[in-house]
């Protein structure tokens, strides 16, 4: 059996409400693994589920190759005897203990070895001086790593994460994200983190698990999430992208920039192209040389232009079908990097990178 | 039962916490706390169901004898006395929460708190003291014969202290400041967003507060107003001493002079029926409040600022209930104990005192560590029915100590012939009496009656501690035992310690069950203040009156604290943290 977590066809109600429908995952020895979706959809239960919190209805959760939840047998080892570490998204510090004694508290036998441990890891957080204060005085991102500390100092076998950054104001998250992600690295250990935010599973997950109504909708790497989404959800989860509708028409779908080859999905039927904001380049005027080889391009008139700082949004209205010229009836949502400000009704070339692009059957 | 407005407050937010869907992770195997939950709970329903018992067995003429004399009167009585308790505390209570609200005149800050003393003073107290000062041979009717010629009582009028009417007074006087405490917090959380609305809407002031504030506080003054009510039912030293016939004194003249348990037991069922409907009235009061609280942060109201003779009748309106209700009891009291400390220090004053203070701490100590377990033990998660058992018994502090005493002397008295019969039967020998007329049967009554008062202060206090605390424990590797003892405890150690002393104080003062549970020549100080004061020798009696009083200031200071702390917005390190 697969060393780290284990949950095998859980389901989960509250009441009538069943907020888990058969769910498996496996969050893999030594990685990061990232439960992701939106509020609602049943990820925090599962993670409360695997840390021992609600006892399991159905299904069954091995940690390294032991049984610790198994719905038929209604067998739920008590959280205290999992052996896991849990960060809470509101860090539930203990407000009556120090910052030393908030790490020390679930050491079994505080050898002078994990005395050293947590100093040395109160040092790497930058919060030697905090060693004996208490969570009020700290800062929301003092107590996030004073949590941190907390989880890891029993040395579990997992670190179960939930939501860790969400309460952080979004400057500072972006370093935050970054020294946890390098601490967790160090340490080793197998996190299977929650999480709301596209960007910061990107950017954490080794594995990702998007998760939907309470069910699995992809399980990848963030590559294959990103590159290869399985439904229009899925590739939606990275921001907002440009519809296509339409049959499928010799093996194609008609997008102002030509037909999008479909070779999965049979003549007639109705499918969708669904292209990133960030998958169509634009250049100013009628400019064909940057084009890759044989690649189809549209004229489009700009519309807006809203400037964002690091990049540019605009609005380019371009016409329905590829060369028909003066249709202008498709408005496209694009995004550049960096500073683009062109006059309204200027003319731009605009075409799509195909890996930017996906093809669903449609209802 | 003196604070018990304060705690109860809490609980509707520690309900809504607790009753979160995700907090079940009990230990499988045999569950100590639902076995434990469950035989605590028994323990305290016992007199209770004992008294209903009793009221169902048949016996004889008793029920159709106790219709055909006493019982409307009883009733009537009875009824007369809530409502006109009822309807004095609601008139301070809420006009003098209205005035130090909403106005700013001088000594509005001291009468902030000062409004809260007289909730120091026993009913009973008051009672023999304004006896003492009114009664034919007391002074001020002395004075008035003095000083108009009259030879004997029928040349003027004076009223009556001793009356229903001197009752009502009497309670009202000590009662008002449950309505006070609620209305005035009520008033104040309302105040930033809906007053300032109704102001921007152009309505003035006093409009705004009559229209907007008062209707707003209607929930919380019911919820003060029953808790007052439930107080009168429970009131046993004023309405012997005035020989007004409630329920509490028909239950024990039945009992006792008819030598009728049964009797007794069905007007103590009947009593029920009143508590129902006053725990129904407080419940819809405090259900209410639930949606009537709109406001998520609170702001000092403006102040409207007083013409000078305004804020002089303001002045007035204010000082009267404290002079009357703390002052003049002090004041009397206090002159009677230097004259007389002498007689009350001869008359065992040492050894009454002592018992009084053991059994309240021993008292005190059980019920909080019974109300610690409860609430933990719900916190849990419990099945439903555990859940209705928990709430049941803790009712006790609705129930009146007369219905709790008979009960509970029945309940023991059966407890004891049954272990007796079984040594006699096994061992050939005796046991006698082992709980009845003990230290323990007194001590149990204060734990029932007073539980509540503990469970609920609990409950409140690990309802503000978040269900990630108990996780975050769990997961670090403790059990359910070590995550109270090195979580919880220590995080509500201040409010654990003020419900103690709460239990305390309010033990100390208890009497209609100390009279009847207490063994045979075992006086506490109550006991000994009511008999004295019965033999109309209150003098010697002051300094243990004055004793109570004193220990009834604790609770008074504690809440004046809270109160200050509250309007400066402190926030304490805990509710910081657990956000």
């Amino acid at each position: 059996m697969t060393s780290g977590l284990v949950m095998e066809r859980i389901r989960h109600s509250y009441g009538a409400n069943e907020v888990l429908k058969d769910v498996s995952i496996v969050a893999e020895a030594g990685k990061l693994t990232c439960l992701l979706g939106p509020s609602g959809c049943g990820k925090t239960t599962l993670l409360r589920l695997a840390a021992g919190l609600e006892r399991v209805q159905e299904g069954q959760i091995h940690l390294n190759a032991k049984l610790v939840g198994d719905g038929t047998a209604n067998l739920s080892l008590p959280p205290e005897k999992r052996d896991i570490g849990l960060m809470f998204q509101d860090y539930a510090l203990f407000p009556h203990l120090s910052v030393f004694k908030n790490i020390a508290f679930g050491i079994k036998n505080l050898t002078t070895e994990r005395r050293q441990w947590i100093t040395e890891g109160l040092e790497r957080m930058g919060l030697s001086e905090h060693r004996d204060s208490y969570p009020h005085m700290l800062s929301g991102g003092q107590q996030q790593r004073v949590a941190l500390l907390r989880a890891l100092a029993p040395e579990p076998q997992i670190l179960l994460l939930d939501e860790p950054f969400s309460g952080l104001d979004v400057t500072r998250r972006a370093q935050v994200r970054e020294d946890t992600l390098n601490f967790l690295k160090e340490c080793g250990v197998a996190v299977l983190m929650v999480t709301h935010d596209p960007e910061e599973a990107m950017f954490m997950a080794d594995h990702i698990v998007v998760m939907k109504d309470g069910k699995v909708v992809q399980a990848g790497t963030p590559v294959q999430t990103y590159f290869h989404p399985v439904d229009a959800y899925v590739a939606e989860l990275f921001g907002p992208m440009n519809h296509f509708q339409g049959l499928v028409d010799k093996g194609g779908l008609m997008t102002p920039f030509g037909a999008f080859p479909i070779p999965s999905i049979p003549d007639g039927r109705p499918a969708k192209v669904l292209v990133r904001m960030e998958g169509i380049n634009v250049t100013l005027g009628r400019n064909t040389d940057e084009l890759p080889k044989d690649c189809c391009y549209a004229l489009g008139r700009i519309e807006d232009a809203y400037l964002l700082g690091r990049s540019t949004h605009l609005h380019i209205r371009v016409p329905e079908k590829h060369e028909e010229p003066d249709g202008h009836k498709v408005l496209l949502h694009v995004r550049v990097s960096g500073v683009m400000k062109p006059e309204p009704g200027a003319t731009v070339t605009v075409w799509a990178d195909p890996k930017q692009a996906f093809a669903f059957a449609a209802e | 039962m003196f604070f018990f407005g304060q705690n109860r407050m809490n609980e509707t937010v520690s309900s809504t916490l607790v009753d979160a869907p995700h907090k079940r992770f009990k230990t499988p195997g045999i569950d100590v706390w639902a076995f434990g939950t469950l035989v605590v709970c028994l323990g305290v329903a016992m007199p209770i169901v004992w008294v209903l018992g009793l009221a169902f067995t048949p016996s004889g003429d008793i029920w159709q004898h106790l219709v055909d004399t006493v019982l409307a009167n009883l009733v009537s009585t009875t009824l007369l006395l809530m409502v006109g308790v009822g309807f004095g505390t609601f008139v301070i209570g809420t006009g003098t929460a209205w005035i130090v609200t909403m106005c700013r005149f001088p000594g509005k800050r001291i009468f902030e708190w000062a409004l809260l003393i007289p909730m120091a003073v026993p009913a009973y107290v008051i009672a023999y003291v304004y006896t003492d000062l009114l009664e034919y041979s007391g002074p001020i009717q002395g004075m008035i014969r003095d000083m108009f010629g009259f030879e004997t009582k029928r040349d003027y009028y004076f009223p009556e202290i001793r009356s229903l009417g001197g009752a009502i007074t009497m309670m009202t006087l000590v009662l008002y400041p449950y309505v006070y405490l609620l209305a005035r917090a009520s008033f104040l959380e309302q105040s930033v967003c809906v007053l300032e609305a109704s102001r921007t809407l152009g309505k003035g002031p006093w409009e705004s507060f009559l229209k907007v504030a008062l209707p707003l506080a209607r929930p919380a003054i019911a919820v003060g107003v029953s808790l007052v009510m439930m107080e009168t039912l429970n009131d046993y030293g004023t309405v012997d001493f005035f020989a007004v016939s409630t329920f509490s004194k028909g239950i024990y003249d039945v009992w006792l002079n008819m030598n009728s348990p049964e009797g007794a037991a069905q007007l103590a069922s009947m009593l029920l029926m009143f508590v129902m409907v006053l725990i129904g009235l407080e419940r819809y009061g405090r259900r209410k409040q639930k949606f009537h609280n709109t406001a998520t942060q609170t702001r000092a109201l403006p102040g409207f600022k007083l013409s000078p003779r305004l804020g002089a009748l303001a002045f007035i309106a204010c000082a009267l209930p404290v002079i009357l209700g703390f002052l003049v009891p002090a004041w009397v009291l206090g002159g009677y104990a230097l004259d007389f400390y002498q007689d009350t220090l001869d008359a065992n004053y040492w050894t009454t005192t002592w018992n009084s203070l053991m059994l309240s701490s021993l008292a005190a100590a059980i019920a909080i560590i019974l109300g610690v377990f409860l609430a933990y033990s719900l916190r849990l998660g419990q099945s439903p029915w555990i859940h209705a058992m928990t709430r049941f018994a803790a009712l006790g502090y609705a129930v009146p100590g007369a219905v709790l005493a008979i009960g509970l002397v029945m309940y023991l008295g059966w407890v004891d012939n049954t272990i007796d019969g079984w040594a006699r039967e096994n061992f050939g020998l005796s046991t006698g009496l082992i709980f009845s007329g003990t230290i323990i049967a007194i001590t149990f009554g204060y734990v029932v009656r007073f539980l509540s008062l503990s469970f609920g202060s609990a409950e409140a206090g690990l309802g503000k501690i978040t269900a990630n605390m108990d996780g975050a424990a769990r997961t670090l590797g403790l059990g359910p035992m070590a995550t109270l003892r090195r979580v919880h405890l220590p995080i509500m150690r201040g409010s654990i310690m003020t419900a103690a002393l709460l239990v305390f104080v309010d033990c100390m003062k208890e009497l209609p069950m100390t009279v009847m549970l207490r063994p045979f020549n075992f006086e506490t100080l109550a006991t000994f203040v009511h008999q004295y004061a019965s033999d109309e020798m209150l003098p010697e009696a002051a300094l243990a009156a004055l004793s109570i009083v004193i220990a009834g200031i604790i609770p008074v200071i504690l809440l004046s604290l809270t109160i200050a702390k509250s309007r400066a917005g402190h926030q304490t390190l805990k509710e910081n943290t657990a956000q």
